[in-house]
Order: structure tokens, then C-alpha cells, then sequence
């Protein structure tokens, strides 16, 4: 019985995931695997020059992130989540009764659907285009500070499935800062910002970040022109 | 011991009934056996609940469960399948939910995305939206190769139908429709085979048979949303 338990304990799990470091996708699956503890080999990928083991894994899509645990891959950043939160099942990052569960996903599917595409705009426009996609965005915010109210996160007292999503906004604030715009500042969502540093200030989910100086200045020479807009 | 007999599920579904993302709900209860209200709207006056239901977004599909709404056809689907337990549709293993979810998002993103697109646009926007179009379908056609034969009809497997299914159904009715209208051709069963052998067994099954919905009706309508779309598009 001993030499079997053994087997199946070095046997374990062999989880890795493949991403970059300034992706907002493969950063999430990050936080939730480290929220449940589960240790995990980490690949850096290339993608101008994209590894065999990546377009093995995702064929598809040949994106990151993609988590292959014990050999089976599993793409697409909210399906990972969900898949991380079914395995592993302590410190559950989605609410157990449905109709809970199917509010968390609408607002991750509102996250992904239109706060991210917005978030790419924004940063790519400029001008009088960029100018709406800025309003446009910070009705978005308006609605998620809305769901917030007085809640510390979104999944309640700890992190949660919308706040790992969440992490969306992250990045909204480094591109504000990066590119010279005015976008989430306290002063217009005073809810929404609390929220913002409680999760930045979070344990797990500021291990997760990437380099502040190194994502600013990613996303100035990928975005960045020389004058910033008002 | 009190069984579900004994509560009263109210359940109601806000929607209209051309829409392929309503009719998926429909198919999802059906398929669970969930007796529902269905609630036909009208999208130009939106009534009062349809906007309280669905603030966000103010669009159907809405299920709405003992007073409580939930939106967006596939969150609601996922809904469905856990609240009643019975004919699950998705499957139990992580990997195989994970699996399904994937190609769930896939047609999703890329093929009901570009059909939307290829029905509002013309020219080279609705050019790109068919190439997109014809790749995923491609792709699919792939999927379908691997898992469907003789004895695996459907992407649920051996249990029948299942959720991919039941996403993946409205290409049946509405492709057609919608290549008539935007004049293009991507269905093609040479080339997609195994999607054309799922298709037509799709709407041979009993509880779907009854849902299809009549062509010419379908076409009238389309003609009407395409009209106004680049007609407001042109005025731009």
C-alpha cells in the first residue's frame, strides 16, 4: 500500500502553463494557481517565435495561456480558471450555488467582452476617437463599480473568479500612466479605486504583476506615441 | 424527503423568436425537461422587465428562475445544467467540461461573430467576415472528423446531445437563412461532410424537430435587420 501511495504522490501533478509576462491572460492563471497552491512549471513563451510544445498544446488558437496538467492542455484564460477551480477544489475562486456562479461569469463575460476590447482601443486611438473610447470605458467602470457596492472584492471577502478577470483593470491604469490619459482616478470612481489598491495590495496577486517599470515601458513602445492626449 | 414537485419553480424566458441565442435556451430547458414560460418581446418597446432584467445589456435571451434573471445565452445555459441535475450536459471530468467550454467559446467568437458580421456589412468588411467565416468552419469541420462516426452522433458522445450541441444547433436554421440575405456561400458538404451529417441528424432529434423555424420568415426578417443596417451605415 506504502510503495502505491508513493507512486501516485511522485506521479503528481505535473502542471505547466505557458505565457508571457505582460499578458493580462496568462497573469490570471497565475494568481488562481497560486491561490489554491498548487505548484506549477512556468514557460515563457516567444510569440514571434512560437515553441512546438505551444501549437501542440493549442492548435487552434495557438495562443497563450495554455495549462497542461498531467499532459492534457486546457486553453482559454476563463476556462482554465474554471477548470484550476474544479480540480482543485480548496479555496474555491467561484461561488458554489448557481445562480451566484452564473452572476460571476456575466461579469467576467462583461469584462472580456467589452472592457478589454475598449481597453486595446483606447490605447490604440487618438484624438477625438480616443476621447470616446475613454467615456465609453468609464461607463463600463461605472456599471462594474456598481455590482461592486460595498463589497471588499468582488467574490465577497476574498479574491474571486471576477477579480482574477478583473486584473483587466490593471492594465487599463498601467496604460493610463504609460500613454499620458485620464481614466480611472479616484475622483470619479472612489469605489472602484478602493477596490483597485486592496487588489494590488493583495499577497498573492501583486507576486503576480508584472514589473511596473518594465510593463510601463512595454506598453509605451508598443502604444506610445510621443504626445500624450488630455 | 421534498422534491422539486414541492417548490414552485417559476421559470420564464424573455425573448424573440428568430433569435438563435433564445432558441438555444429553449433547446437547453427542453432538453432538461424544465416546464417555462416563454415570454415573447418586442426588441423596439422594450417592456419594463426585459430593461430590469437586464440592465447591462437590455437584450434577450433572459431566463428568468423564481424572479431572479440571468443573461447571456451561455452563462445561462451553464445555469441550467447546474441548477437541474438531471440529462447533465456537460460532461463530469474537469478536462472534458474544459474541452467542451473551449469549442463552446470557439463557435462563439469565431463563427457566430463573422455570420453576424457577414449579414450587416458588404463589400470588403463582409469579404473578411466570410474568410473567417469558411476558416472556422474549416476548423470545425476538423473537430467533427475526429469525434463524430457512426456510433457518436453528436459532440455530447454517447449520451446524445450535449452542450457543444446545443451551442453549435442554430448554425441548422439560421446559415442558410443568412447566406440567402447576404448573398454569400460558406455551407459546403463536400467540403464539411461531418458538420452536414451532424446537422442533419441535429434536427431530426425529437425535441429539436418541433423548433425549427420556417424559412421564408426567417429571410424576411434578415433582409429587414440588413436593410436598416446598411442603410444607417451608408448614411455615416
Amino acid at each position: 500500500m506504502a510503495a502505491i501511495s508513493l507512486q501516485t504522490e511522485t506521479m503528481a501533478e505535473e502542471v505547466k502553463l505557458f505565457g508571457t509576462w505582460a499578458s493580462v491572460f496568462s497573469r490570471r492563471i497565475e494568481v488562481a494557481l497560486k491561490l489554491k497552491g498548487v505548484q506549477f512549471e512556468y514557460i515563457e513563451e516567444n510569440l514571434s517565435n512560437k515553441s512546438p510544445a505551444l501549437l501542440k498544446y493549442n492548435p487552434v488558437h495557438k495562443k497563450i495561456p495554455v495549462l497542461v496538467h498531467n499532459g492534457k492542455p486546457v486553453a482559454e484564460s476563463l476556462v482554465i480558471l474554471e477548470y484550476i477551480d474544479e480540480t482543485w477544489k480548496h479555496n474555491p475562486i467561484l461561488p458554489t450555488d448557481p445562480y451566484e456562479k452564473a452572476m460571476a461569469r456575466f461579469w467576467a463575460k462583461y469584462i472580456d467582452d467589452k472592457l478589454l476590447p475598449a481597453a486595446i482601443k483606447v490605447a490604440m486611438s487618438k484624438g477625438e476617437e480616443q476621447k470616446g473610447v475613454i467615456e465609453e470605458i468609464q461607463k463600463q467602470l461605472k456599471t462594474l463599480e456598481s455590482e461592486l457596492k460595498e463589497k471588499k472584492f468582488f467574490g465577497g471577502e476574498s479574491l474571486g473568479f471576477v477579480d482574477i478577470a478583473a486584473n483587466t483593470i490593471v492594465w487599463l491604469v498601467v496604460a493610463q500612466e504609460a500613454l499620458g490619459m485620464e481614466i480611472l482616478t479616484e475622483e470619479k470612481f472612489p469605489v472602484l479605486h478602493g477596490w483597485y489598491q486592496r487588489l494590488v495590495d493583495d499577497a498573492v496577486f501583486k507576486e503576480c504583476m508584472p514589473p511596473r517599470e518594465q510593463h510601463l515601458s512595454f506598453v509605451k513602445v508598443r502604444f506610445g506615441s510621443s504626445t500624450p492626449s488630455k | 424527503m421534498a422534491s422539486g414537485a414541492m417548490q414552485e419553480e417559476q421559470v420564464k424566458l424573455l425573448g424573440i423568436w428568430v433569435s438563435p441565442f433564445v432558441k438555444r435556451v429553449e433547446w437547453a430547458l427542453k432538453f432538461k425537461g424544465v416546464e417555462y414560460e416563454y415570454v415573447e418581446e418586442d426588441l423596439i418597446n422594450k417592456s419594463s422587465l426585459l430593461l430590469t432584467s437586464n440592465p447591462v445589456h437590455q437584450k434577450v435571451p433572459v431566463l428568468l428562475h423564481n424572479g431572479n434573471p440571468i443573461v447571456e445565452s451561455l452563462v445561462i445555459i451553464e445555469y441550467i445544467d447546474e441548477n437541474w441535475k438531471q440529462n447533465p450536459m456537460l460532461p463530469q471530468d474537469p478536462h472534458e467540461r474544459a474541452k467542451a467550454r473551449f469549442w463552446a467559446n470557439f463557435i462563439e467568437q469565431k463563427i457566430t461573430e463573422a455570420t453576424r458580421t457577414a449579414l450587416l456589412t458588404e463589400g470588403e468588411q463582409q469579404e473578411k467576415a466570410v474568410k473567417e467565416l469558411k476558416e472556422a468552419m474549416e476548423v470545425l469541420e476538423g473537430e467533427a472528423a475526429a469525434k463524430l462516426n457512426d456510433k457518436t452522433l453528436f459532440f455530447g458522445g454517447k449520451n446524445g446531445l450535449g452542450y457543444v450541441d446545443i451551442v453549435l444547433g442554430w448554425i441548422c436554421n439560421w446559415v442558410e437563412v443568412i447566406e440567402e440575405v447576404g448573398g454569400f456561400k460558406v455551407l459546403d458538404p463536400q467540403k464539411q461532410p461531418h458538420i452536414h451529417k451532424w446537422m442533419a441528424n441535429f434536427v431530426e432529434v425529437p425535441l429539436i424537430k418541433p423548433t425549427l423555424l420556417p424559412k421564408e420568415k426567417m429571410v424576411v426578417y434578415f433582409q429587414m435587420v440588413r436593410q436598416a443596417v446598411l442603410g444607417l451605415a451608408a448614411k455615416k
